[in-house]
């Protein structure tokens, strides 16, 4: 067998990383995961998680993810903080380019996840931290008492929504449909609380200011009429985009730039795996994240094997 | 010698930040924000590399609401990177630990 520097890499250190890596550590396989800024992904900003079974009175996001990172400690997982920077895919050992060095590996679980996706409306990047914030648990009680629009209509508009209402007097809820599609639970609630305002059928269209957020103009797609609202904060859930920019084109994509894997959670490259939010699957949950992530360790435990013999 | 992370309170913000011979990094953060918990060991990280050079401070925003209201601060965690007095630099979220380096190595 050549010499490699690692049988297996994983790259990032989400729900479905941490669980690639608790399994690929479990299995004695000589791995590292790779996270560019800190154990946890998305899961660092969710406020709240109460389906991910386990935890019959929920638990924070930060809170689930610290239990996560010192399970994998518990069985020595090799963590190092590093940006993929790109990857070679051509050969069937693989060169992956890291911001300080080339390590070359049999294997690869992709597990890099996802990023919020902007709107792209004017007033977006200017008032970026001056009101204008995807993370209601870093941002929410600085708009005590305050008007705030949020933007979305899935699980993660709605749920943060919810959470901003302890702070804020007033969430309009702008969707561009006229119903929404998260969780029926989570549908119910927002469709209770009175602190909540929905705008269906809406757009926002821009965000105005002198230093800091002031208000926005939202277009109701049925009438066509624009109005401008007074609000302090915007907050966008409008999905999300995977985190790619070092993959090589080899791999095959969705429409929408997500990863394809079959049922083992290989990609188009043999020993290339996906697991988590950065492949194409019909939902992203942490739940369905440490599934594909098992599948995934899995995998490449049997691929390694057959390179190896 | 690195110093660790010093707490600091708006009523010692003028003298430790803006008064400090050293630049300043202080990392304004709150107790219920998950990414300021995520982000608190890197910047104690840099500290212990960094130390002989910055000081590293860190702002509770709960108990200390004025000098983040002074910076226009709604997002957290939130970086300012403090020499003489001036903003040299500001990060806003959790940002990988070579940003911060780039960042710091600008003083």
């Amino acid at each position: 067998m050549k010499n490699v520097d690692y049988d297996l890499v994983i790259v990032g250190g989400g729900p479905a990383g941490l669980t690639a890596g608790l399994y690929a550590a479990r299995a004695r396989l000589n791995v590292i995961l790779l996270e560019k800024i800190v154990p946890g992904g998305q899961v660092v900003t969710t406020d709240w998680v109460e389906n991910y079974p386990g935890f019959p009175e929920g638990i924070s996001g930060p809170d689930l993810v610290q239990k996560m990172t010192a399970q994998v400690q518990k069985f020595d997982l090799n963590i190092e903080t590093n940006a993929v920077v790109s990857m070679d895919l051509s050969e069937p050992i693989k060169k992956i380019t890291l911001s300080d060095r080339v390590i070359t590996t049999h294997a690869i679980i992709i597990a890099s996840g996802a990023s919020p996706k902007k709107l792209g409306v004017p007033g977006e990047d200017t008032f970026y931290g001056k009101g204008v914030s995807a993370c209601a648990t870093c941002d929410g009680p600085f708009f005590k008492d305050s008007v705030v629009a949020a933007v979305g209509g899935g699980d993660t508009a709605v749920q943060e929504s919810l959470f901003l209402t302890k702070f804020a007097k007033k969430v309009y809820l702008i969707h561009r449909r006229d119903k929404l599609r998260a969780e029926a639970i989570l549908q119910e609630r927002a469709l209770a609380n009175e602190k909540i305002e929905f705008l269906w059928d809406s757009v926002l269209t821009g965000i105005q200011g002198l230093t800091d957020v002031e208000k926005i103009s939202v277009q109701n797609l049925k009438t066509g009429d624009t109005k401008d609202i007074a609000v302090a904060g915007c907050f966008i859930w409008v999905g999300i985009l995977p985190n790619l920019e070092f993959l090589p084109e080899l791999v095959e994509l969705d429409q929408y730039g997500f990863i394809i894997v079959d049922a083992n959670m290989q990609t188009s490259v043999a020993g290339v795996y996906a697991a988590g939010d950065v492949r194409s699957t019909p939902l992203r949950q942490i739940a369905t994240a440490v599934g594909d992530a098992a599948i995934a360790a899995f995998s490449a435990e049997h691929y390694l094997e057959n390179v190896k013999e | 010698m690195a110093e660790g992370v010093l707490e600091i309170e708006d009523s010692n913000f003028e003298a430790e930040v803006l008064q400090s011979e050293k630049p300043v990094l202080v990392d304004f953060w709150a107790p219920w924000c998950g990414p300021c918990r995520a982000i608190a060991p890197v910047v104690e990280e840099l500290a212990g590399t960094f130390g002989d050079k910055i000081k590293f401070a860190k702002c509770n925003v709960d108990d200390n609401p004025v000098s983040p209201g002074k910076f226009g601060i709604k997002s957290i965690p939130t970086l300012i990177l403090f020499d003489g007095g001036e903003i040299i630099d500001k990060v806003i979220g959790i940002v990988a630990k070579s940003k911060l380096e780039e960042m710091l190595n600008k003083v």
